[in-house]
């Protein structure tokens, strides 16, 4: 094996942040936003050279760093896998770099802001960790990366050091700990039992046996619980929530997929012949918990941020539900095939739809001063562009034709008809339904005509809205980027049948809100309206939210942790 | 019973109190703590397993010792930054509980936002 041509520009791609993050360090807070902005544009050149260099000459793209070949070296390696993946965060990252310019901007002569000196430095820490988790070929440097993954994210959390967020990111960060001990102890045993770290050896020489069981558990759950997969998403609502917008976009778009990325790697690339159709199904039905619990949470929030990082929980659930699906005929193997490009698209589009959505809702906690769902009357007249924005995020995730989960639905329901597993059938048709759900919920309270007068808002950057936008109308019209695909995937969205499915679609979507939302739909006014129905739905609702609340609580989330390890392990050797 | 396997069943141990460790302990202190009790047990497997794989004259496999210093150096920064969130902490709220519902310092009336 030896280094292909364009090699080189994977290490430039790791490399580049990172030399960022050092000039911007070095020249100090006045110059960080600009460090940063030459830094995008040099990142996005070189990530868009990659993806040239994979495109013309169809392989891997592997560099040895030193010229030593695995197992004395290491390798990095670039695959259509890792190459998709990061272009779509250069392309989020840079959108959110616009959004970010007027929140921390350096306003001239306005003295140096030690907030906005500390964002841009980890916006591009995590830019160049990403990268690293993408093109890494070994299992040791990939724990490095998702190190600085986590060293760079838990500090977004508490940008704005208020106690609530010390606190959120203290929890984020211990938890992450956890995880990353229990994939570290899983990498030590692979080395034991093995000899090497790298991925394209290991899979060569793993077998299925005790080790590699034990290893497999280990690894996964660790990763899950950086990923916060439920059950194991305790420190994400008041992480994700409480960091200013511009970093929550971040937290959720970008910095969640790292692990999931890593754990499709491992599941993929390392031991593909040693998980279990079962241990997928249960990753899945792990899933499918999160989107309808997320879900049902999402609508029972007061406030439009806590109801975006409860719909990433649910999001983060459909990212699992295409492990099952990926299995060869036999069920005995994991597959590159349609459904990993479907999982693959399904994570490309949350990326740009959750960064929009959440920098939407920055704007309107910005232009209000509150982010209140039941107070927000009036405010489609006011900032219709902003209101547009979280309307067209919510469609592509709903998975409205054209976009990408419309695709990766389409790649993932395909699997699941030729492998005959209809479960998961139902679990992807119904899950629009759940996401329509807090979408028209928000709308609806947006929408309505203000009681009084329409309030007066602060005006916001036109430059932050725009960048929003844009984020979002990419996400609606991926599945365009994704032509090449074989088949007559995209169908007209105008169709009878098209139409008749989003219809159905948002008309489940307004039950569940009229039904589970915290103040009814209808008659705003009165707390307490509503017939038995409904009565029976907030009852449902509630008891979600007191099963979400115990699940969060450290020591059940850590028991969850380790029975989880269990689980996984005895579903892999029960096999 | 081998040396090896003696550092094996020393660091499956410390791996045990680490994880009860981290459980029961409502004190983030403590859960930082636990968390390094933990990372050492993972540490001497690793050189346990380095000892293991000693072979033409040296006493040890050198690749997992060079990884573990580099493990060592990551655990180090994550107790450092865990540490430095937590007196951030106590700063500003005068406690250190991770409990959501927890009070803050600031007084009521204040606006906190």
């Amino acid at each position: 094996m030896l280094t292909t041509p364009g090699g080189i520009l994977l290490v430039l791609a790791v490399l580049v942040p990172f030399v960022g993050v050092l000039v911007g360090l070095v020249l100090g807070g006045r110059h960080a936003q600009r460090v940063a902005a030459v830094t995008l544009l040099a990142g996005l050149a070189i990530v868009g050279g990659a993806a040239t260099t994979l495109l013309q000459s169809g392989d891997t793209v592997v560099y040895l760093l030193g010229g030593w070949a695995p197992p004395l070296g290491i390798a990095l390696r670039a695959d259509s896998l890792s190459v998709g993946m990061m272009l779509a965060v250069a392309v989020v990252v840079c959108g959110i770099g616009l959004y970010a310019r007027s929140d921390f901007g350096n306003a001239a002569g306005a003295p140096e802001a030690r907030a906005s000196f500390t964002y841009w430095l980890l916006l591009l820490a995590v830019w160049g960790s990403l990268n690293l988790v993408f093109v890494s070929g070994d299992l040791f440097t990939l724990y490095v990366a998702l190190e600085l993954l986590t060293f760079s994210g838990v500090p977004l959390v508490c940008l704005d050091g208020r106690g609530e967020t010390l606190r959120a990111a203290l929890r984020y960060l211990l938890f992450a700990l956890a995880g990353s001990l229990l994939y570290l102890l899983g990498a030590v045993l692979l080395y034991g039992a093995y000899g090497t770290l790298d991925i394209a050896l290991l899979a060569e020489r793993i077998r299925p046996e005790p080790v590699a069981w034990t290893v497999s558990a280990l690894m996964t759950v660790g990763l899950l619980a950086k990923t916060a997969l439920f059950p194991l998403h305790l420190w994400l609502p008041p992480a994700h929530a409480g960091a200013p917008a511009a970093a929550s976009a971040v937290l959720s778009a970008l910095v969640i997929k790292g692990s999931w990325f890593l754990v499709v790697r491992l599941w993929f690339d390392v031991m593909p012949g040693v998980v279990t159709l079962s241990a997928a199904q249960l990753l899945a039905g792990l899933g499918a918990a999160a989107i309808v619990v997320g879900s049902v949470v999402a609508l029972r929030q007061e406030r439009l941020k806590l109801l975006v990082a409860y719909s990433t929980i649910a999001q983060i659930g459909y990212l699992f539900l295409m492990f099952p699906l990926a299995f060869d005929a036999a069920g005995s193997t994991l597959v590159h095939g349609p459904a990993l490009t479907g999982g693959l698209l399904q994570a490309v589009s949350h990326a740009t739809a959750k960064a929009a959505m959440f920098m939407a809702a920055g704007l309107i906690y910005a232009a209000l001063g509150h982010d209140r769902i039941a107070d927000l009357a009036g405010v489609a007249r006011a900032m219709p562009i902003t209101v547009l924005t979280f309307a067209l995020a919510g469609l592509a995730l709903m998975g409205v034709v054209p976009s990408g989960a419309y695709l990766a639905k389409k790649l993932l329901l395909d699997a699941a008809d030729s492998s005959g597993q209809w479960g998961w059938t139902m679990v992807l048709q119904g899950g629009a339904v759940f996401t329509a759900g807090y979408v028209v919920l928000v709308l609806a309270h947006a929408l309505r005509r203000p009681p009084g007068p329409v309030p007066p808002v602060k005006p916001v950057s036109r430059l932050s809205e725009f960048a929003a936008l844009a984020l979002a109308v990419c996400s609606l019209l991926l599945a365009f980027a994704a032509l090449p695909l074989p088949g007559k995937l995209i169908s007209n969205p105008l169709a009878p049948a098209e139409l008749g499915a989003t219809l159905l679609v948002f008309l489940g979507g307004a039950a569940l809100a009229l039904g589970l939302s915290r103040r009814s739909l209808l008659a705003p006014g009165r707390a307490a309206a509503g017939g038995p129905l409904r009565r029976v739905a907030v009852t449902v609702g509630v008891a979600f939210e007191q099963a979400d609340q115990e699940i969060r609580r450290w020591p059940s989330a850590t028991l969850g942790l380790l029975a989880l390890a269990a689980l996984f392990g005895w579903l892999l050797a029960a096999h | 019973m081998s040396a090896a396997t003696l550092f094996g069943l020393c660091a499956a141990a410390l791996i045990g109190i680490g994880l009860y460790g981290l459980i029961v302990n409502p004190h983030p202190l403590r859960k930082i703590l636990a968390f390094n009790v933990i990372g050492s047990g993972v540490f001497i497997l690793f050189g346990a397993i380095a000892r293991r794989g000693a072979a033409a004259g040296i006493g040890g496999d050198p690749v997992p010792q060079a990884l573990l210093i580099t493990g060592i150096v990551v655990a180090f920064s994550a107790t450092a930054l865990a540490v430095a969130l937590l007196l951030r902490l106590f700063e500003e709220t005068g406690s250190v509980t991770l409990a959501s519902d927890a009070p803050d310092k600031t007084q009521p009336g204040t606006d906190d936002a």
